[in-house]
């Protein structure tokens, strides 16, 4: 059971880093996940009145507030264009509508979770984690570091020429996923991220030149493969190992087909 | 600590703790409509609108909703009505336990997408669970709602 002492709506981020630099306060999310936490906290810090909550375009870039929800990202329409609808397709089974509204993008990064759609596919964007002490950090490096107490401002997603599929594997519509996997080429570098394995996405890029003379089932068969071979896989609940190793390559290979066929 | 807000259109104020769940202060205000099932973010019964957009009021601090507008079915009662008796005529359910929270989010998706599909629907309403039915009597009952207020307006 989540106890919280004290409630506190921050007037500036700054307020708000000094706050949690203390062990027993927390930033509040969505709090979907926190809910299912046993702990008590002692100051919960409210980022809702600093205007985090927009998706901005611009000529060049997304920029992605941590307070933006789920289902703005599902719903806007500039981002979904420029994605070929990967983040809609990314979001839309994770548990409802009502769910969506409220759960954010920040919770959603920070937590890195193993099962994760919204990392998954964000990873396949190359995107990047502006915080408020460190400043701007490449999403790649940011999952893989442990988490602490500075506050996810905003991502950022950088406009290129890209070409991007979402897939993922679920035992029913709004279950958490066996695995997610996001196929893209960004400025002609072909990668994919696959996550729930029950690990943490990873991102494996074609540094070999698989596809340097073009995509065809062959190439993405091989691809899928190669993905494979580099990741590690688990089991739990939801699916062996072994599954998910094989499903692995094929959702590759479907997610390449799928993104080489989107100019 | 005090808390102020708009609840289905009357402006109302009460005492909540800093970890109060919006879902028992609406309770307590004697809205009985908002149920708690799972309490844990999985089953939609205890949906409300907060700012006219669909929310879980079990998973939704009291102290966020300061000076914003709440709605629970309590304040729907003419398209509840209205919506519930297609649901009745289809014999749509069971126990009834689901129904709060269906017709809440069914009434946001009548607004949101006054001409869903069939994919629509299944969709918009993933995060409703009812137990007892295969969800194919309020599948009927939404689009044959849907079917009558298009007929009420001449056809759409
Ligand atoms: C029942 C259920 C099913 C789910 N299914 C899926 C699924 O299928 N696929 C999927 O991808 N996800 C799923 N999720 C996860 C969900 O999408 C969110 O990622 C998760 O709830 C966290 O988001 P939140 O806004 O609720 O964050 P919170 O729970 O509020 O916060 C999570 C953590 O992040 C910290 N935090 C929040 N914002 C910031 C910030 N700006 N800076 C620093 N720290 C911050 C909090 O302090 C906390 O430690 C599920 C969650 C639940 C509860
Ligand atoms: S009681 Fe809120 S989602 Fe189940
Ligand atoms: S009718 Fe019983 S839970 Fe839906």
């Amino acid at each position: 059971m989540l106890t919280i002492k004290q409630y506190v709506r921050a007037e500036s981020l700054e307020q708000a880093y000094e706050l949690n630099q203390k062990k027993s306060n927390l930033i509040l999310g969505g709090i979907h996940w926190m809910k299912m936490t046993t702990r008590t906290v002692n100051t919960a810090i409210d980022l809702s009145g600093l205007g985090l909550g927009e998706i901005v375009e611009t000529d060049d870039r997304f920029e992605i507030g941590c307070m933006v929800t789920l289902r703005q990202l599902e719903q806007h329409p500039g981002l979904n264009a420029y994605t070929h609808n990967a983040i809609a397709h990314a979001v839309q089974d994770i548990v409802g509508v009502q769910f969506r509204n409220t759960a954010t993008v920040g919770g959603s990064i920070f937590g890195r979770y193993g099962f994760s759609d919204v990392l998954t596919v964000f990873l396949a964007l190359n995107t990047k984690v502006v915080c408020h002490r460190a400043g701007e950090i490449s999403l790649e490096e940011y999952a893989q570091m442990a988490q602490d107490r500075d506050i996810l401002v905003k991502l950022v997603v950088e406009k290129a020429p890209l070409q991007i599929s979402y897939q993922a594997m679920r035992h029913a519509r709004t279950d958490f996923p066996i695995l997610t996997c996001a196929v893209s080429c960004v400025n002609g570098m072909w990668q994919a991220s696959v996550g729930a394995r029950p690990y943490k996405a990873s991102l494996v890029r074609d540094e070999e030149g698989l596809l340097a003379h073009g995509v065809g089932e062959k190439q993405a068969e091989k691809f899928g493969d190669y993905v494979t071979e580099k990741l590690n896989f688990g089991s739990n609940m939801r699916g062996s190992a072994q599954y998910r190793r094989q499903i692995c390559g094929i959702l590759v290979q479907r997610g390449m087909m799928e993104a080489s066929e989107v100019k | 600590m005090e808390l102020k807000f708009e609840l289905n259109g009357k402006n109302v104020s009460t005492v909540i703790e800093a970890d109060s769940l919006l879902l028992d202060v609406l309770r307590n205000l004697g809205c009985s409509s908002v149920k708690r099932g799972c309490e844990s973010s999985n089953c939609g019964l205890c949906t409300v609108f907060v700012e006219d957009k669909p929310v879980l009021s079990c998973s939704v601090l009291a102290a966020r909703v300061a000076d914003q507008h709440v709605t629970t079915l309590e304040g729907l009662q003419e398209e509840a009505a209205d919506f519930g008796a297609f649901i009745a005529d289809q014999g749509a359910e069971q126990c009834g336990f689901c129904n709060p929270g269906l017709m809440m989010n069914a009434i946001a998706m009548f607004r949101e997408n006054p001409h869903p599909t069939e994919e629509e629907i299944l969709s918009y309403l993933s995060g409703n669970l009812c137990r007892c039915s295969g969800y194919e009597g309020q599948l009927r009952g939404i689009q044959s709602y849907l079917a009558f207020k298009d007929a009420q307006k001449g056809g759409a």
